[in-house]
């Protein structure tokens, strides 16, 4: 795992020990990851054990929605881009490759980037819930 | 829920803290393994 310890800044919070932190962070069943951005906001949420590659799949993800936080809007749309790529195998790709449009939206303000969001969704992954929800970006 | 042989911080605020300051994300894995 040292795709861990190079790309985040990892603490382990343990019940016995912190309840109050979890209460302080809402999470109410482990195992869960928070990916936080720098600037301390919750970027992704990451609830119950996963397989290796769905994990690293989800951190990834979860790196994506940070850089959106930061407002890193282009290297979001790239890193998510690389997520829905890499991962294509894992429900982590159609989420990643929605938040691509939603960066592309945000970076140029034109919504065709959503419709071809919506196009790319449902040729790639016609039953996810991610299709689904970029229907309304059809139009 | 992932290997052992990281690093840890036991403390979210300073995980938060140091992120912060290498302008990195923090990663809070919320555990009840056997320790």
């Amino acid at each position: 795992m040292q795709f861990i310890s190079s790309t985040f800044v990892p603490a382990k919070i343990h019940i016995k020990e912190q309840p109050q932190t979890f209460k302080r962070f809402g999470v109410q069943w482990t195992p869960t990851l928070l990916v936080m951005a720098p600037n301390g906001e919750e970027a992704h949420r990451i609830e119950g054990f996963l397989p290796v590659e769905d994990l690293l799949a989800q951190l990834e993800l979860g790196l994506g929605k940070a850089l959106l936080r930061e407002e890193k809007i282009d290297e979001a749309e790239k890193h998510f881009r690389s997520v829905a790529l890499s991962y294509a195998g894992t429900e982590a790709a159609p989420q990643a490759l929605y938040w691509a449009g939603v960066a592309a939206y945000k970076g140029s303000n034109d919504p065709g980037k959503l419709k071809e969001t919506y196009e790319a969704l449902k040729k790639k992954f016609p039953s996810s819930e991610w299709a689904r929800k970029a229907m309304v970006w059809a139009a | 829920m992932v290997a052992l042989a990281i690093s840890w911080l036991k403390d979210a605020d300073q995980a938060l803290q140091t992120a912060k300051g290498q302008r990195k994300a923090a990663l809070l894995d919320f555990s009840a393994a056997p320790q």
